[in-house]
């Protein structure tokens, strides 16, 4: 085997490892923090902190029997949960964790974590119209009409990055924001006085794209039983839950990527990867710490928000910053 | 376009209110009380079966005047008893007296009610709730209490 074959071997084999670990510890986390937001200790029975239910959780899934449910489409339902887990550890290829740690440093590589991005929904509608439930549809229906509208202010948003670092390599739009905090996209620059509320668009939105809480309506369990998987047991099930997060994962890198100046320290001391995993690891905590403070929205209200507020604001912003990048 | 921007902005706030909230809560102490390892003292009112009261010398303050077994309306009570002869001083003599001892106290708690009868109608405060809550079986004889017994093992 020649060595390039190895090298990208090994850095799809990290990359899955990376994943599927975050994934498994970061149900982990969330029920943790929802314990402690709740006032109650969450899972501290198997090992110490409960630092051994994700493996527990794990098993009790994949020994369960993967029922089909009768008037399913076999094709479709077997097919979506492996559509849902595939954008999601595909994406991580591209992910630069730090100056030298990328498995494939691509030109495009904001477009093709977009792309892989809207595969997932489709993997939702397959699984709500696969399993023929009713549920299952409405919830898919709900969730890809939600995916739908929120990608259109998230790449109205990303447009404004790209015209501003001129490129769509990830690693090349952290570079331009290396040198310390003030060199991050979040904060106002002169060709781009609205970073901030960008910052706070493009949030929203990738927690409406990873369907969570409080837009989780794809999953709304107190009037779709489960949403899209709610025919899905065992790793079917799994699959669906374990992309979830990696999409999370995935998220909060590329708030990380593109805001937050991905591996620079905020003060220009010593970047590297741990202050890329420091940021997504805070960032995910505020994705829990929302999910745990905020009821589900109905579903007007949540396209009312992307149409009428998000998609106006991030347009003006993007009129805004092509007019001052003439200007400057 | 004022009433647009003002109500964006009241809403986010009001988010921010919220997420203030559950982020203090986040750092206070968890209140749970981890049940089968854990569990919290009963209040001073709380009622679970009965149970003996003892005197200084350890022996049960009871006088076997069944005054409990009469009161109580499920007649889960069953008490039994017998003489003894003692020595006693009185006006500066020794004479041999008689008193009554408990030998038996039953309680069957697959019929009490709780009620607290036989423990208002006791004279000589000889009765008392417990504050066992614990109570859980398949078998009901498990709650056919010998409260003598439970006396002797409390003490020991």
């Amino acid at each position: 085997m020649s060595l390039t074959i190895l090298n990208a071997v090994v850095a799809v084999v990290i990359a899955i490892a990376f994943a599927a670990l975050n994934a498994a510890y970061l149900v982990w986390a969330e029920r943790r923090g929802a314990g402690r937001i709740q006032r109650r200790p969450g899972p501290n029975v198997n090992g110490p902190l409960g630092l051994l239910q994700p493996p527990c959780d794990g098993i009790k899934l994949m020994t369960k029997q993967l029922m089909i449910p009768g008037g399913a489409d076999k094709a479709l339902f077997m097919v979506a949960p492996v559509l849902a887990m595939v954008p999601a550890i595909t994406s991580f290829v591209t992910v630069p964790f730090s100056d030298t740690i990328v498995a494939r440093s691509m030109n495009i590589g904001v477009l093709m974590i977009f792309a892989f991005a809207s595969l997932g929904a489709m993997a939702v509608l397959l699984a709500g119209w696969g399993s023929r439930n009713k549920y299952g549809v409405m919830a898919s229906v709900r969730a890809v009409s939600q995916n739908i509208s929120y990608e259109i202010p998230m790449l109205i948003t990303v447009i404004t990055i790209v015209m501003m670092t001129g490129t769509m390599n990830l690693k090349e739009i952290v570079g331009a924001q290396s040198g310390g905090i003030l060199n991050w996209h979040i904060v106002p620059s002169l060709s781009s006085p609205l970073m901030p509320i960008s910052f706070l668009i493009f949030f929203i939105c990738s927690l409406a794209e990873t369907n969570r809480a409080p837009f989780d309506l794809g999953e709304a369990e107190s009037e779709l039983v489960a949403g899209f998987h709610t025919e899905y047991g065992s790793m079917g099930f799994g699959l669906f839950f374990m992309a979830e997060y990696a999409n999370i994962v995935i998220g909060a890198s590329l708030i990380t990527i593109l805001f937050l100046g991905g591996w620079d320290c905020p003060l220009g001391l010593f970047p590297g990867v741990w202050w890329f995993l420091l940021k997504i690891y805070l960032l995910i905590f505020s994705f829990i710490w929302i999910r745990w403070t905020f009821p589900r929205t109905t579903i007007y209200g949540l396209l009312n928000l992307s149409w009428k507020i998000l998609i106006p604001i991030s347009l003006f912003n993007l009129l805004l910053t092509a007019g001052l990048l003439k200007v400057f | 376009m004022g009433a647009y921007f003002s109500d964006i902005f009241l809403g986010l706030w009001s988010l921010c209110i919220g997420l203030g909230i559950t982020f203090k809560e986040f750092f206070k102490p968890v209140v749970t009380v981890p049940y089968p390892y854990k569990t919290i003292k009963m209040s001073e009112r709380y009622r679970g079966h009965i149970e003996l009261i003892e005197n200084e010398e350890g022996k049960p303050k009871c006088v076997a005047c069944g005054m409990c077994q009469r009161a109580c309306p499920s007649g889960c009570i069953s008490l039994a008893s017998k003489s003894v002869e003692y020595e006693a001083e009185v006006k500066g003599e020794m004479k041999t007296k008689k008193k009554k001892v408990l030998t038996k106290y039953d309680l069957n708690f697959t019929t009490c009610s709780l009620c607290g009868q036989c423990v208002e109608s006791c004279g000589f405060g000889a009765i008392t709730f417990s504050k066992d809550y614990n109570l859980a079986s398949s078998r009901k004889e498990d709650f056919h209490f010998d409260l003598l017994n439970r006396l002797k093992e409390r003490n020991s």
